[in-house]
């Protein structure tokens, strides 16, 4: 059998059993390899060694609220969607020391020496890679560079998996995102009964499954995975209108719908810690009894809480409907102007892990009545 | 640099169960630290000697449920310059508060052959009920960083960080699946106020709300969503009347469950 | 995207990374009014102190080990490079900490961070400030700019306001502004027994006024309520909006566009502003809570 010829962009059928392969390459060559476990009945991101340990046989059943799992009825490895865990905890980590000030004698000021942590990203969805690339203009703009989230970003190894069976509460084809990845991994699979389909992605990518023994994938292959993806865009749980979003949303932002939204709301900041494109940021300094060590930590914020847009002589945002206004209008408003995309990637984690059955979806929808143009 | 005068600190027990006192014994590698840093001037749980008032700091673990402890609080008060009350009976009355609700001289004469020997008020109640309370630390039991921090900051002449937030931001910091979402469990986190790190959740168990209502706690959103979740039509208002169960924002939302429920 | 004031402005020289401080000295404390004082810092490292530069109505983050950081916007001449002057009211854990330090303490800084008042910009123009309260600091290097190049500039009127004649600032320095044809026009919101000048609101004291406005420029620091009213005479006089600048406030904790804590609409207040054309927010400024 010739050997495949590999390339950025070439498309090979890979044996399941081989993508243990790829992940002891990966494990050689220094990545923890990290993908979806499951934990306290949710899939979270967690340390996977090979395909055993993998939700194999399992999805997930989402609604707005509520999350179960359940046997998928085949024996496929990647059937369930993510759970509220996102990938942005390894690049923008829910807590981390950005440095400590030591008084000896002198005040000096010491940063955390730890290298980055060197990940493998297995079955990462297409809506979370382009949650990352959107992250990646938040943390990586031309005028500032955050050092913390560069080293991971570099050394991350993004194995995509597209999706053929999104949740109950997933958009991504409402927000042009999924169910297939457009690029920026590293390898990309789609999971068919018997075999993945694998895509190269990367330099970084063809080196890891380089004399790998990959066949060519032949029509019938690719055709099914094709038709699984159409099929796919049809089972979207959730669909969100987005024409002439920015402006909807910034031309009302006195709209009635605010107020009915904030009674339904707790403000209990789930939806932006769960939202995988939330950058926001807050640091907390711990100093000791002495006075003479402070070090500042840099932990998860959101704009749903009350200390967020404190300022000295009152709070900016005062109550939830300026809050939740404030959310949503960033996400699918104003976050346009700053970035040139929405913020939002369709990933339903919001509607999902929602202890009160917010759904931005609905929310949508509730402003286009009686909208102003 | 030695303080020609060390900042004194007095700790005093009310009703409580002294869980608080001893996260302070607990605090292991802080407590040399502090013992270094402030002069310990009563602390019966941790040594004998005690040293006359007044006191910079006085710390007050639990709440006011006798005659005697109404006046001993505000002979206290006379006595500390900064008063904080600690934990979630001196901020909130604590689990025997529960009786709040009930006829305290009935549960006395079910329980004690000679009930006229106890001397009890009708109500547990917070010492900010009694006297001027300069820090509330919350908490069943109090937490220890918490604790600290309240310390440092007084040390330093400034206010303390301490959090407002619900509990959810420590559960979605933790990593901490949402045990509402994924179990249907009951969980007060939502409108709790954050201090404990989220232990709760982190175990598989919905919040008892040990930190007390968060300021602004959406109580008119919350208990719908729980009672839609219950088996048993008292179990929301089980939940919220806990050790936190008689401050106003949970002690409001679950009489107006009772209430309901005997309308039924 | 909108316009905004340029963005060819002096970058954050301290600390690579721009999220940790660098150490500075302060040189000199002193007391402007109850609870304000200035204190002038000069950065431990000469090399960095050298690099420094800023424009006017940029602003720093002044870091104290234990209290926190704070914004505080820079109130010196911006050609006098050998300390760097920051006026700060004393109302919270970072600014009460400040006002206990002493010449020879040490202190974190970063930045400078922001937008600055675009004087250049606007050489030939009549130039109305109209401040309020502790709006003037960031409006000062602005005076010396002035001061400096006085003949580059037509009509210059300062209107400055504050709660009570013991809250004003920088009165001393007033003779010498006046000296130099800066008309300036204080008022109180409350007078004492002492007081013979003006009782009311800044944005009053426009009635004192006629404007050419097309040659008009104004800048704008203070209270919020104050900004909105100041903004409201400006455009009644037919100022045109992008020439209407305002410096705004907003909880910023990184500087530098990062944290979100301080957006308004599309913008980060600490790096898109604190200075704005008016005509930029005008959408946003006008919606309560936004």
């Amino acid at each position: 059998m010739a050997e495949l010829h590999l390339n950025i962009g070439t498309i090979a059928a890979l044996p399941k059993a081989q993508l243990d392969t790829i992940l002891s390459r990966l494990r050689e060559k220094g990545y923890r390899t990290v993908g979806p476990r499951i934990r306290d009945d949710a899939v979270v991101c967690g340390p996977i060694a090979g395909l055993a340990d993998l939700p194999q046989g399992l999805t997930s059943v989402e609604n707005a609220g509520q999350y179960r799992i359940v046997p998928s009825g085949n024996k496929r490895y990647f059937d369930i969607t993510p759970g509220a865990q996102s990938w942005k905890q390894f690049f923008f980590p829910p807590r981390v020391s950005l440095f400590t000030a030591r008084k000896n004698g002198n005040w000096n000021v010491e940063k955390p020496s730890e290298p980055a942590p060197q990940i493998a990203m297995i079955g990462v969805r297409p809506c979370d890679i382009a949650a990352i690339k959107i992250q990646d203009m938040a943390f990586m703009r031309d005028d500032f560079t955050d050092p913390l989230y560069r080293d991971r970003r570099k050394n991350a190894f993004l194995v995509a998996v597209n999706c053929l069976h999104p949740g109950g509460t997933c958009f991504c084809d409402s927000m042009g995102t999924g169910p297939k990845a457009g690029g920026d991994f590293d390898l990309a699979l789609t999971e068919l009964d018997d075999v993945f389909i694998l895509e190269i992605g990367s330099e970084a990518g063809k080196e890891i499954v380089k004399g790998m023994p990959l066949q060519p994938a032949d029509a019938s292959l690719q055709q099914k995975a094709d038709q699984g993806l159409a099929a796919a865009r049809e089972k979207m749980g959730r669909r969100m209108d987005v024409r002439d979003l920015p402006d909807l949303i910034l031309k009302n932002l006195n709209h009635p719908e605010w107020e009915a939204v904030a009674k339904r709301c707790m403000s209990c900041a789930s939806c932006t810690l769960v939202c995988p494109t939330c950058f926001c940021w807050d640091t907390q300094d711990h100093t000791s009894l002495d006075g003479n060590e402070t070090e500042r930590e840099r932990v998860w914020d959101s704009c749903f809480n009350p200390g967020f847009s404190y300022q000295a002589g009152g709070n900016t945002r005062p109550n939830t409907r300026s809050r939740y206004r404030q959310w949503l209008s960033h996400k699918l408003g104003s976050w346009k102007e700053q970035y040139g995309v929405l913020g939002c990637v369709g990933c339903g984690r919001c509607i999902t892990w929602c202890p009160v059955k917010i759904d931005i979806t609905e929310q949508v929808a509730a402003l286009r009545k009686e909208a102003r143009s | 640099m030695p303080a020609p005068c060390k900042t004194t600190v007095a700790v005093f027990k009310f009703s409580s169960c002294d869980g608080c006192q001893l996260q302070l014994l607990n605090m292991e590698d802080e407590l040399l630290a502090l013992a270094g840093a402030v002069e310990i001037a009563n602390f019966l749980e941790a040594r004998r000697r005690v040293l006359p008032g007044p006191y910079d700091v006085v710390l007050v673990e639990g709440s006011v449920s006798t005659p005697h402890e109404a006046e001993l609080i505000k002979k206290i008060r006379e006595e500390a310059k900064i008063l904080i009350a600690i934990g979630a009976c001196a901020t909130a009355g604590g689990i025997q508060a529960l009786r709040n609700r009930a006829d305290v001289d009935e549960f006395a004469r079910a329980v004690y052959p000679h009930p006229e020997y106890l001397h009890y008020l009708p109500k547990a109640t917070p010492i900010s009920d009694h006297v001027k309370v300069d820090l509330e630390l919350y908490g069943c039991p109090v937490s220890r960083a918490e604790v600290l921090e309240a310390i440092t900051a007084l040390l330093q002449g400034r206010k303390p960080n301490l959090p407002q937030h619900s509990v959810c931001l420590d559960c979605k910091r933790n990593g901490t699946v949402c045990v509402m979402v994924s179990k249907g469990m009951l969980c007060l986190g939502p409108v709790t106020r954050s201090g404990c790190g989220a232990l709760c959740p982190s175990c598989g168990r919905g919040c008892y709300g040990c930190f007390g209502p968060q300021p602004g706690a959406d109580m008119n959103t919350l208990v719908p969503a729980l009672r839609a979740l219950e088996k048993d039509p008292r179990e929301t208002a089980r939940l919220l009347s806990h050790v936190t169960g008689f401050a106003p924002a949970f002690a409001q939302a679950a009489e107006s469950i009772f209430a309901e429920e005997k309308k039924k | 995207m909108t316009t905004l004031v340029a963005t060819n402005r002096p970058a954050a020289v301290s600390s690579e990374d721009l999220l940790s401080p660098s150490w500075a000295e302060v040189v000199d404390i002193k007391q402007e009014i109850e609870k304000t004082g200035t204190v002038w810092l000069r950065f431990k490292d000469p090399a960095l102190q050298k690099a420094y530069t800023f424009a006017p109505g940029q602003f720093n983050m002044l870091f104290l080990p234990g209290y926190g950081e704070a914004a505080i916007s820079i109130c010196s001449d911006g050609e006098k490079r050998d300390t760097i002057g920051h006026t700060v009211r004393f109302v919270g854990n970072v600014t009460n900490a400040i006002s206990r330090l002493k010449a020879g303490d040490t202190i974190g800084l970063r930045g400078p961070f922001g937008t600055h008042w675009p004087i250049e910009q606007l050489e030939g123009k009549d130039i109305l400030l109209a401040a309020g309260g502790i709006g003037l600091p960031p409006l000062r290097p602005v005076i010396y700019h002035i001061l400096r190049h006085r003949a580059k500039f037509g009509k210059v009127i300062l209107l400055y306001g504050a709660r009570t004649p013991s809250d004003l600032l920088y009165t001393a320095e007033f003779e010498e502004w006046r000296k130099a044809d800066i008309d300036i026009q204080v008022t109180v919101d409350r007078a004492d027994d002492t007081w013979k000048g003006q009782v009311g609101v800044v944005p009053l004291l426009f009635y004192r006024y006629r404007f050419d406005a097309a040659k008009t420029a104004v800048m704008t620091c203070g209270p919020e309520i104050m900004i909105r009213f100041v903004v409201f005479e400006a455009l009644a006089r037919r100022i045109p909006a992008d020439q209407i600048f305002v410096s705004l406030e907003r909880n910023m904790k990184c500087g530098q566009g990062s944290c979100g804590h301080c957006q308004l609409g599309p913008f980060f207040v600490c790096k898109d502003g604190p200075v704005f054309p008016f005509s930029a927010i005008e959408p946003y400024f006008s919606v309560e809570e936004f």
